[in-house]
């Protein structure tokens, strides 16, 4: 059975994505026992793919036994895996969490197919990850895309139906992008199959076709990560989809599209065919990447709704991502895959206790914050802690994934990019300290003047349910843990870093 | 307005013809003989043009032809929306389930070979039952699809 793992991995949350809705009508409660361990089963399967991976090297499974190229490939190397694991543990955290807060935020008669909605959007990010053909990168970006603009309008605001509309007209044009370059290169090579596309390649670069199938690539795949100025998507999508949905898209959704850049960029492309190129790409995607760091920050320091805040301050977090892409060296692309896994846990974090927040009180609004961290303190102790780390104080993983960006920089001698760091990292730690002063030294409405007995009434701690509370605080301590034990992630990036750049 | 929301038949005025109207006996008549057409692309779709997809096609069509002639309530007492749903999960089930079978039968995902002794009748065997799988999805999907557009209320 261990060798049909890396098939298994989508098999077993597709099939159950359609299980799912004939066993909620036996019992609304089954669909979520079913998708709780299915999603634990992905993220236990991720961890043995890991280890055969440490251990023996590159996975190859041929679907229905056809060789590849002529058949479909999955692939399993240390970026997969890397991506993989992120992917799993994050939609596993998010189905605990779902219980309590999707019967409160959708209606509890629409959870089945709310699960099932989500297991397909699982299989689909996984799918991405896993497979070794272009065109089924495609395909399983449409299927996670159109789960997801579902799972987005799902949200109890009437914004959410806009906001899922626009997503996917965004998300449409990204794909049908892709769909293009795709077409082109297979116009050009006649194969699909990535590791055998990069072989046909290299003698086609000078052609017209490959560049503008590359030039479409970059487009739909910049759509895709939300890369600054065609991230318009983004921000609506994370504030009104239902509040487990904005952690995990947030934490996985974004990322795939940035583990398809890399492998578009660096496995299909090479940087040998950026060197063919008559202009730097490299150079554009930094100077889309500084923007993006900038606006972002810049557009979260004038939010007033704290989803929406965490939302623009995902758009800057994606140009460190791109940043470390745009480096082209090991130590770059070390610090962008980090800044996947790190900014997944910080990011994660942080949308699921607002989430507790939203599932108690209501509260969307940075002001209507105040003195929750009396009333919720567990909840607001893991906000902060992933604040810290969205800041980069030390021993946190934001601060993880700068230093290596930083490091990066400086060793290709673009120390210019040290003060752009430094001044989004001083950004974030305004519009957080914001979040921070309002939950923890201000009291809350209409208690300011109010006498010692009233305080002690309003202030009683209503936390959030446990099984909202454990996957919170779970993802919050792995910001610390991977802080602390950088070098287990950072090894793992470093030979992915190596693949791509071999 | 107030008059066509009353009508709990959701199909617009018109359209409904009813047994009695001479279009209505005609394409009564025509419906088990498209589902047979359908039937027939779906099994002939292994060796030649066709295949689960269009055979789909045709089935939804059928039922859809129906739903145009009597109305959204004939339709539902027809095929409710319940077995509908159930169909298509059972679609998607029949295909993975037979890559699962694959695997269990000691071969790759969908490696239709291992399905009987000899491969060549493994692999005629796998792939009718895939057709069959799609064949089922795809109907189940496009009724739903036409059900869901159709219906008169924003429950």
């Amino acid at each position: 059975m261990i060798k049909h793992l890396p098939v298994l991995v989508i098999a077993i949350p597709l099939l159950a994505a359609i299980i799912i809705p004939i066993a909620g009508r036996i019992n609304r409660v089954l669909s979520w026992y079913i998708a709780t361990a299915v999603t634990f089963i992905c993220f236990i399967i991720s961890l043995s793919l890991l280890q055969t991976v440490l251990n023996e090297g590159r996975i190859s499974y041929w679907m229905g036994g056809w060789e590849p190229p002529f058949g479909i490939e999955y692939v399993v190397d240390h970026l997969t895996v890397f991506v993989l694991i992120i992917v799993s543990f994050m939609a596993f955290m998010g189905t605990v969490y779902a219980k309590k807060s999707i019967d409160n935020e959708i209606g509890p008669h629409r959870t089945p197919i709310f699960y099932a909605i989500y297991l397909l959007f699982v299989t689909g990010l996984m799918g991405i990850v896993m497979t070794g053909d272009i065109f089924n990168i495609y395909v399983f970006l449409e299927i996670t895309s159109i789960a997801g603009y579902t799972l987005i309008a799902v949200g109890k605001k009437r914004q959410s139906l806009v906001a899922g509309f626009n997503y996917l007209i965004m998300g449409t044009i990204g794909a049908t992008f892709i769909l293009l370059g795709i077409g082109y290169l297979y116009l050009m090579t006649g194969t699909l199959n990535i590791a055998d596309l990069a072989n046909r390649l290299p003698e086609l670069y000078q052609t017209s076709a490959v560049i503008t199938a590359f030039a479409i690539l970059a487009i739909g795949l910049s759509i895709k990560v939300a890369l600054f100025p065609v991230h318009i998507w983004l921000p609506n999508s994370y504030t009104f989809a239902p509040s487990v949905i904005s952690a995990v898209m947030a934490a996985t959704a974004t990322k795939v599209g940035a583990y398809a850049m890399y492998r578009i960029l660096f496995t299909v492309f090479t940087p040998a065919f950026f060197a063919s190129l008559g202009f730097q790409v490299a150079h554009v995607l930094l100077v889309m990447a500084v923007i993006a760091i900038l606006a972002g920050s810049i557009l979260a320091v004038s939010q007033k709704d704290i989803k929406k805040m965490l939302a623009y301050s995902s758009v800057g977090q994606i140009g460190y991502i791109v940043l470390g892409v745009s480096l082209m060296t090991v130590t770059g692309l070390m610090g962008s895959m980090l800044h996947l896994l790190n900014h997944a846990v910080m990011k994660g974090s942080l949308f699921l206790a607002v989430g507790a927040v939203v599932y108690r009180y209501g509260i969307t609004s940075i002001e209507g914050l105040r003195g929750m961290g009396k009333k919720m303190p567990v909840t607001m102790a893991a906000f902060t802690i992933a604040a810290l780390s969205m800041i980069g104080v030390p021993l946190t993983v934001g601060f993880v994934s700068k230093w290596y960006l930083a490091v990066a920089s400086i060793k290709v001698g673009m120390w210019y990019l040290i003060p752009v760091i430094m001044i989004s990292s001083l950004l974030t730690a305004v519009y957080f300290w914001r979040v921070i002063d309002n939950i923890w030294f201000k009291a809350a409405e209409g208690e300011e003047h109010g006498h010692g007995h009233a305080v002690s009434t309003g202030t009683k701690a209503v936390e959030a349910p446990l099984s909202m509370l454990v996957p919170t605080l779970t993802v919050a301590v792995l910001c610390i843990v991977f802080g602390v034990l950088a070098f287990a992630p950072a090894s793992l990036a470093e030979q992915a870093a190596m693949i791509l750049l071999k | 307005m107030s008059k066509r929301t009353e009508q709990t038949d959701s199909v617009p005025e018109g359209f409904v013809v009813g047994q009695e109207n001479i279009i209505g006996r005609q394409m009564t008549l025509l419906i088990p003989f498209v589902q047979l057409f359908g039937l027939y692309v779906i099994a002939h779709g292994e060796l030649g043009p066709g295949g689960g997809f269009q055979g789909g096609v045709l089935l939804g069509v059928s039922i859809i032809l129906y739903v145009l002639l009597y109305g959204q309530e004939a339709g539902y007492s027809r095929l409710t929306q319940r077995t509908n749903d159930v169909l298509v999960s059972a679609g998607v089930f029949i295909y993975g389930g037979i890559g699962v079978l694959t695997i269990l039968l000691g071969g790759n995902y969908l490696q239709y070979g291992v399905l009987a002794a000899d491969p060549k009748l493994g692999n005629h065997l796998g792939i009718v039952g895939i057709e069959v799988g799609i064949g089922i999805a795809v109907a189940a999907v496009m009724i739903t699809l036409f059900n869901e557009t159709i219906r008169r209320d924003d429950a």
